[in-house]
Parts: structure tokens; sequence; C-alpha cells
């Protein structure tokens, strides 16, 4: 359809001039009728239009029996946008994916890369070894290592470094000690 | 109240390694953000040569413009980091507000000066309404997302949809017409995973493997869920509202409301809402508010620098997570007043129903749920409700505080012997050990298999004609001619009994399930499912007196108002008013749970019943125990949070609470000029305190202020590396005039200026009440007590939360922090 039209992301609900048309409908219920049973119709149909003459089609009760049919029905008009349903999942996923792959990447690859790197002396293991493992367990040293130099790329490795231990705070409150949030 | 040099000078935030360790939250602000004013009002002297290039002198204290004669003191500038706070602890309100006035008469006197200045300062009055309209906007869009993804994924559990694979269950079959009226939901495009995985549509080999594919994702949510609160965000799990309530009464958690705990908490609250677990995703949505109100309020100065501004900041945000959640605005602020807020000021009142009403306009124009509602079960009624129908109303309301005690003790047990022991100390299997009970039981049951929101939707709708499920399944008149609305009480037919016994094992599964839910490591909220279960007792109720007044029309009290043939009774109707019993027995809501419901069901005319049922849940629940199941939360993590709705009416006084007790070594104190460097830091390092006292000498025992212990810190560092001549034995000197020092003897130190001039003090034969109410009143970290003008100890927060504890006997050692 006319994806492109009505807009991507947070503002696209409310104006609906160039909106694809599949995203309109008319839907009215009509339960059962002495004895017919009951029906759901759907049609693409202005709010104007939205009503039981111009959307039951056809009609399945004779001429003088319309009206009394008519009047059990319930029209409503709904509108809809596909296009930010599609763009908001297919956000979210690629976040959720992008997250997986940083998680995968923090848990299992990097300690396998350090190690190869950096011998395995350097890995002094955290205080706490529970149960589940610690992803940021060597994130003291290399904080430490890296405070000398300045150019760009140790900085971004000093903030995320600093960030592991951050994190690792956090975890130690919250998982380990059940100081905060249990 | 004056405000003193501490509260002229500005301060920048530096990563100052030694104090502001990795826990602290300002890489933000690294660099940026550097309010530089230096500002003097005693000790100007200009003579010594190495003074800061581009500072401005202003005596701004009025009289004592006498310097003094000793020419190598050198000016005082502001020691970078004075005036931050630890993590995990209180901020003093007095503090922060003083320093707010002094900004604002600074920039207001600057004001005539230039058409810069002037902008400054127009900039400064409107960047409390930018705030708040950013933190609406992002708010309302979280909301958004997290309201579509949460769709989809859930009705991932059960298929997909072939021609478009982003639309859920319901959009998928949007556009169909082979939606027939028995069966709403089928259509050719959306397969389940059986017909994708066997082929099969129908049959027991189908619902088998649609059973083992529905516990197989829902598995996998929470698993991922519960792995990415951990490696990434731990602080974003649980509900968020009681640690909320607790920062906003002056406590410091940083990284609660940071950028990471934010992306973390949306993203697995749709994974944890989509794993069918028994919790919903209110309180959540107010964490994510206040994560977005932290951040934006970083972008502006006024409210970066200042914790008690930062907080009005988060009391509107939490005004429009609810407003999102529900699609109450009014509903919104009303609860961030009263269960949110500690400090209210009016204007916070209306930069709250402007961030809510913010956030509700952006949620309905992006429009999730495809008919311009905010909340998926918003009910139009208009069916009258008849006197004698408070009767079971109230039943309800009582059933609803019974559930909220029964809850929240159940659970506050649970909770803390996950805190104690060994249970705790697996997370992820114990999410994943429910997240599996939760799937294998909830399957087989349709009511429980149903997204909780649409259990509830499905509650609250009234049967009409063109209703048919099988809670709507009454044995129908075919003849009669009667037109939509008016449809008579008529009896149940077989349907109905199904689906009240359904309904019935749904309530029970429910209850057990949300008390060991609520807490488990994933964000995790409580209204949806308290809602859930008022909903089913509040349908199950109303189809009986519904029944009763078919069967037993000429009873005494179904006699006038419910003939044969009138519309009498609306189940739906019970369903809400149980659903706001529930809630508010768990909660202990008042005001704002009737505006959220009523701003939910759109009914003025309901108010009356919701009032009932609400006003006696709360009063059978106190009978039980006066706390909600937020403040039991705060008292189980030992929070430093004095609950402004306890009273306390104990008779005892100022010097039973103080410390130093008899026993106790006694009061740490500093005196005014007698001290030298080394003896500070030796203080500071041997004992734990978080202030100390000055005085002016031993002998006399008279008050001089207060000093905090990360100031001193901070300034002892800050003048070792950075003035000449500190060293050890240096005096340190905190009044005005220096005193006279031999010549050889190394410079003093200057410390006025992180000097509190004006401790708050009592005397020690204050009545405790009174006590406690200028601790609430004030916000008030600390308090000294003093003997005929003499000083004679201290009494911090953590004393009052202490003695509080113990006189109303509970444990005085879980009050854990400062």
């Amino acid at each position: 359809g006319a994806a492109g039209l009505s807009g991507a992301g947070a503002g696209g609900g409310a104006e609906r001039s160039g909106a694809n048309s599949e995203d309109v409908r008319c839907k009215c219920i009509c339960p059962p009728y002495k004895d017919h049973s009951g029906h759901i119709y759907n049609k693409n149909v202005s709010q104007k239009d939205c009503d039981c003459l111009h959307v039951v089609e056809p009609m399945p009760v004779p001429g003088p029996d319309v009206e009394a049919y008519c009047l059990r029905c319930e029209c409503k008009y709904e509108e809809r946008s596909s296009v930010t349903i599609k763009v908001t999942i297919i956000i979210y996923l690629s976040i959720l994916g992008l997250l997986l792959l940083y998680m995968v990447y923090l848990t299992l690859v990097e300690p396998i890369l350090k190690r190869r790197l950096f011998g395995h002396s350097q890995l002094i293991q955290s205080d706490e070894d529970i149960g589940d493992h610690q992803p940021f367990a060597n994130a003291h040293d290399v904080l430490a290592r890296s405070r000398s130099r300045a150019n760009v790329l140790n900085k971004v490795e000093y903030a995320q470094q600093r960030w592991k231990l951050q994190v690792q705070e956090q975890r130690k409150s919250v998982f380990d000690r059940h100081v905060v949030l249990s | 109240m004056e405000s003193e040099q501490l509260f002229h000078r500005g301060y920048y935030r530096n990563s100052y390694n030694s104090i502001t360790s990795a826990s602290s939250d300002e890489e933000l602000l690294d660099g940026a953000g550097v309010i530089m004013d230096f500002q003097t009002s005693e000790d100007d002297n200009l003579l010594d040569g190495d003074a800061s290039i581009g500072t401005h002198y202003t005596m701004t204290n009025g009289g004592s413009i006498n310097s003094s004669t000793h020419l190598l003191d050198l000016l005082d500038e502001p020691i970078p980091g004075v005036g931050t706070y630890d993590d995990f602890h209180t901020i003093d309100w007095v503090r922060e507000k003083c320093k707010d006035r002094e900004r604002h008469r600074r920039i207001n006197s600057k004001k005539k000066e230039s058409a810069w200045e002037m902008t400054k300062s127009l900039y400064d009055a409107w960047s409390g309404w930018l705030v708040v309209t950013l933190t609406g906007l992002a708010s309302g869009a979280l909301a958004g997302l997290i309201d579509i993804a949460a769709d989809w994924m859930t009705d991932l559990k059960e298929g997909i949809c072939l021609s478009a694979f982003w639309f859920n269950h319901e959009q998928c079959c949007w556009g169909s017409n082979e939606t027939t009226f028995e069966e709403r939901d089928k259509c050719p495009q959306w397969k389940t995973w059986a017909e994708l995985i066997i082929g099969q549509a129908e049959g027991p080999g189908s619902y088998i493997m649609n059973y083992i594919m529905y516990i197989f994702w829902a598995l996998s949510f929470a698993f991922l869920a519960v792995s990415l609160v951990k490696v990434f965000a731990p602080y974003a799990c649980g509900s968020g509202i009681p640690e909320i309530k607790t920062i906003l009464s002056g406590f410091i958690i940083r990284g609660y409301l940071g950028k990471w705990t934010l992306m973390i908490k949306t993203i697995t609250l749709v994974l944890a809402v989509a794993s069918g677990l028994s919790l919903g995703k209110e309180g959540p949505l107010v964490h994510v508010a206040c994560c977005c109100g932290n951040i934006f309020s970083y972008l502006f100065p006024k409210y970066s620098t200042n914790e008690a501004k930062k907080r009005e900041v988060l009391s509107a945000a939490s005004a429009a997570g609810v407003s999102v959640a529900f699609g109450a605005p009014i509903g919104g602020v009303l609860f961030s007043l009263e269960e949110v807020s500690y400090y209210f000021p009016l204007k916070t009142l209306w930069r709250s129903f402007f961030a809510a009403l913010v956030a509700a306009f952006v949620l309905r124009s992006i429009n999730p749920f495809g008919n311009s509602r905010l909340v998926l079960f918003y009910v139009e009624y208009h069916t009258p409700w008849y006197l004698f129908e408070l009767l079971p109303f109230i039943l309800l309301g009582v059933f609803g505080g019974l559930w909220g005690a029964f809850f929240i003790r159940a659970n506050i047990a649970w909770c803390r012997r996950r805190k104690s022991t060994k249970f705790g100390k697996y997370p992820v299997l114990e999410v994943i050990i429910v997240a599996a009970i939760t799937a294998v039981i909830a399957f087989p049951n349709p009511y429980t298999r149903l997204n909780t929101s649409e259990l509830i939707k499905e509650l609250f709708t009234d049967c009409g004609p063109l209703e048919s499920s099988s809670l709507c399944d009454y044995r129908n008149d075919m003849n009669a001619s009667k037109i939509v609305d008016d449809i008579p009480d008529r009896p149940a037919g077989t349907g109905v009994y199904s689906a009240i016994w359904q309904l019935c094992l749904a309530l029970i599964f429910k209850i057990i399930m949300t008390v060991f839910t609520f807490g488990i490591k994933v964000p995790s909220g409580l209204f949806i499912p308290s809602m859930a279960i008022g909903a089913i007792a509040g349908r199950i109720v109303g189809i009986a007196v519904e029944q009763l007044a078919y069967y037993h029309h000429d009873w005494f009290i179904f006699k006038e108002w419910c003939e044969v043939g009138a519309d009498c009774i609306t189940p739906g109707l019970y369903a809400m008013v149980g659903a706001a019993a529930c809630l508010g027995g768990v909660t202990r809501m008042t005001v704002s749970l009737v505006v959220i419901v009523f701003e939910l069901t759109g009914g003025l005319e309901y108010i009356v019943p919701l009032m009932a049922a609400v006003m006696t849940s709360k009063w059978v629940g106190d009978a039980f125990g006066r706390e909600g199941i937020y403040e039991a939360h705060i008292r189980l993590n030992g929070y430093p949070f004095l609950d402004a709705k306890e009273e306390f009416t104990h008779t005892t006084l100022a010097a039973d609470v103080m410390r130093p007790r008899r026993s106790d070594p006694p009061l740490a104190v500093l005196t005014q000029d007698n001290m030298t460097v080394e003896d500070i830091e030796n203080l500071i390092n041997e004992t734990s305190y978080n202030g100390f006292p000055v005085i002016m000498s031993k002998e006399s025992q008279r008050l001089v202020g207060f000093a905090l212990r990360r100031d001193l810190t901070i300034a002892i560092e800050s003048a070792r590396k950075k003035q000449e001549g500190i060293v050890g034995s240096s005096r340190v000197c905190f009044a005005q005039h220096t005193p006279s020092l031999p010549a050889e003897s190394p410079r003093p130190l200057k410390l006025r200026s992180i000097l509190d001039m004006s401790p708050f003090t009592v005397t020690d034969h204050t009545p405790m009440e009174i006590v406690v109410d200028i601790f609430r009143k004030l916000g008030l970290r600390q308090c000294l007590v003093t003997h005929n003008g003499r000083l004679l100890g201290i009494i911090t927060k953590k004393d009052i939360l202490r003695h509080m504890a113990q006189t109303a006997n509970q444990d005085p050692a879980s009050i854990m922090f400062n």
C-alpha cells in the first residue's frame, strides 16, 4: 500500500490525508435475526458513509425487514496506522537484536579475547563468584591501566570501563547484597 | 534562615576521582555544564598575586567588609565538588532551596544589564516548562512503543501473521473478510504455530504443539528479560515506585534514573509482559517517565545542579507516567500528589498536569490500538445502578481489603525470604521457574491465556446482542423485538456456568502467582494483576446477583426496581467496582484511584459505588495493617523514608533519642581554630559520621556551625593539591579571622566557606513529636541538640527512623541508610 505517506514514527496518527487506504474501515456487527445467523461486515468507506445501509452488502433480509435488521446492527468507523506499527516493531526488534549481540559479546567473547591478549595472570576474579557469571570482572585493572593515556579510543574505552564498574556496583547492591530493590 | 557564603557560589562537576568514584552518573556532564561564579563576601584580600583570573568580587553579605590584615590569605575560590552528595545519602532540602533562591536572585539582579541577560532570565523562567514538555513527549512516545511492541510480542506466543509479520492477531485479521460472527479472530493470514510446524490447525496434536510453543516462547522471553536486566542495568528490575517515592523524599540513588536503566526498562518491560507473567506495566511506566524527566533535566543547569528542583520535575514526570498508563491525566496528577511526591509545591501541580496532558496527547496521536482510545479497556456505560446494589458493592470492597492485606503480608514475607536466604542467590533461575509455572497453568484456561488487559476489557464489557463469548451465553428470547441497548435480564445458559468455573480457577491462580511474581528481577507492576483479580471477583458477583434478580424478582429488595423484562443488573459494572476495590486494597490509594477509574470508564454516574467500594476496602485493609504495598517495600528495604502519613504520638523527648547516649563516646566535634589538618583527617578516618558540629572551644561548647564529611574531605584534598604550604600540621580555621600564629608555622587553611552557619537546633527538652514534625516539614538530615545554650548531641534522620521503629515494635536494625 501507500506506505510512505502517512508519516513514520510517533506523529503519524492524526492527519489522514495521505493515509493508506487499507488502514480505514467501517465495521458493522449484525447479531442473529430470525433465521439468519450473525455476521460481520467490513468495508472501506469514509466516515459519513459508515452505516448499515452502505456497508451491509448483500442485504440478507428482504425489503420490509431491512429497517429492523439494521436497527440491531452496530457500525463503527475505525482507523489505524500500519506504518506506525511496522516502524515501531522494526525499531524495537533492531534495538533488541543489538542489545543481544552486545550482551553475547560482553559475556562470552570479551573474556576470551582479553584472556588471549593479556594472559591468564591479569584476570583477577572479583570478590564473590556466586552461581552466575560476572561479566565485568576485569574492569578494575583495565580502568587503572588506561587512565594514563588520553587519545579518543582510550577515552571511549575508559568511559566503557567506568560504566562497567557502575553496573557491577549496581549488580552487587541488587543481586548479591540485596540492599536495594529486593 | 539566611543563606551563607556556602550558597553564594556555584560549583562545577568534574570527575574528581577520589570522591566521585565510579558510582556517579555524571558522565553526561564531564566538562559540560560548568557554572563558575566566583563571589566572595568576606576576606576579599586582593593582595595575593596568584588570584584567579576572571573572578568577580561582590560584597553580598552587607557589612563586615573590614578585611583582615593577614596578607597571605588567598581568595576563597569555590572548591569543586562541594555541595554534591554521595550515593545512598539524603539531600539537604534547606540548602538546595537556598541555592536555588540565590541563583534566582542573581539572575534577576543582572536582568536589567543587557539584552543577553534578559534573554537568559527569560530562558531560566521558561526552562521549567520546556523540561516538562520534553518529558511528556518522551513519555508518550515510549508508552506508545511499549504498547505496540507488547501487543505484538504477546500474540507471538500463539502464532504469526504471514503476510506482514509485524501485525498482531487482531491487526492481521483487520482487513480480512473471512471473519465470522462466532469466531471473530479467525482469518487465513494468521497462522498458529501448530499450523506452521505440523500443518494441522485442529485436533489434539495441534493443541499439544501450541502448548509447547507457548511455553517455549514464554520461557525465552522471560530468560531474555532477566539476562538483559542482569547484564546491563540491574536497577531496572521491580516496579520502581517504592524507590521513586524514596528518591522524591530526598534520597540519592545514582544510576536509578539513568539512560541505561531507561533503555533496559523499556525493552525488558515488553519482554516481561509478553512472557505471560502475572504483572502489569503501570509501575514501570512511572519509572520510565521519571527516567525521561531526569535525563532532560540534565540539559538545563537550573535543574541539573539543584537536587530539590530536579525533584519537582520528577513529580511532574510521574504524573505523565500514570497518565499514559491509564489514559487518565487528572488521575495521574492526583496519583503523583498522593502516592509518589513528598513535597508538592502548588506550581508543580500546574506543570504536572501539563506534562500529563502532553503525554496523553502524544500517545493518542500514535494511536496504538486503532480506536483512538488510550487504554485497551476504556468502556463507556450508561446504565443506571440501584440502591440495593450498594450491598454487593460493599461486599466487593471487603473482598478487596482482605485481598490487599493478604497480598501485602504474603508478598513481603516472600520477598524477605528471598532477601535473606539462599532463594535470592539464583534470580535468573527464579524468573524462569515462575514463568514456566505460569505458562504451564495458564494455557489450558482461556481466561488466563489471554493477555491480562484483554481479560479486563472482556470482563468490563457488558453483554449485548453483539457479544458471542461464552461469558455472554445467555438464553435469549429470539422473538423479542427489543433493540440493541436494552436487553433485559436473562437466565444464564450453560456457557455462562462453565465460564464462571473457569473464572474461579483463574482467580485462584492469579491470586497465588501474583504473590510470587511481584518483586522478581524483571520490571513488574502491580496495577493490572490487582485489577484483574478484582474484575474477576466482581464479574462473578455480578452474574450471581443478576441471576438472583431474575429468578427471584418477587423478593422484597428486587421488586421495586427489577421487574421482569427490565434491564436491571449490569455485571460489567460489578467487575469495574471490584477492580477498583482490589487496587485500593493493595495500594491504599483513595482519591486518585476513584478519579483514575472514572476517567477510564467515562462514567460519572458511578462515582458513588466506586467510592463506597474503595472506602470499604481501605478501612478493611487498614484494620490489618496501615501500610500499602509500596510503604511495606520501603520498610523492607530499609530506605530512610519518613512517611508523612504516619503519626508519631509518643511522649519521648529529644534527649532520649539524641546521640551520644550515656554509654557512647563523646560527640565528635571540630573546634573553630584549634585543630590541624592532620587532626581532622584522623577524625574523618576513624569515624564514619556524616558531619561534625563545629564549636568555639572545648570549654565553652558554644555552637558555630556544622561541617559535612564529604565537603571536608573534598576541601582538604583540594587544598593539599592546589594551595601551597598546606601540610599536615597547618591549622584549620573556621572563623572569619584567622588567629595570630607564630611566624614559622605553616599557612593556615581557611575552611569557613564549606561551613553551614545556620544548623537547626532544638533543646534537649523538646518533645519528639515536634522534632519529628520539624524533620518532616523541613526535610532535615540532622538536627543539633543544645542544653542551656551548649552543644549536647545530635539527632539524625536515621535515629528518628530507628526510634519510630522501636516504638512501633519493629526491628530498628532494619533501617539501613542515612
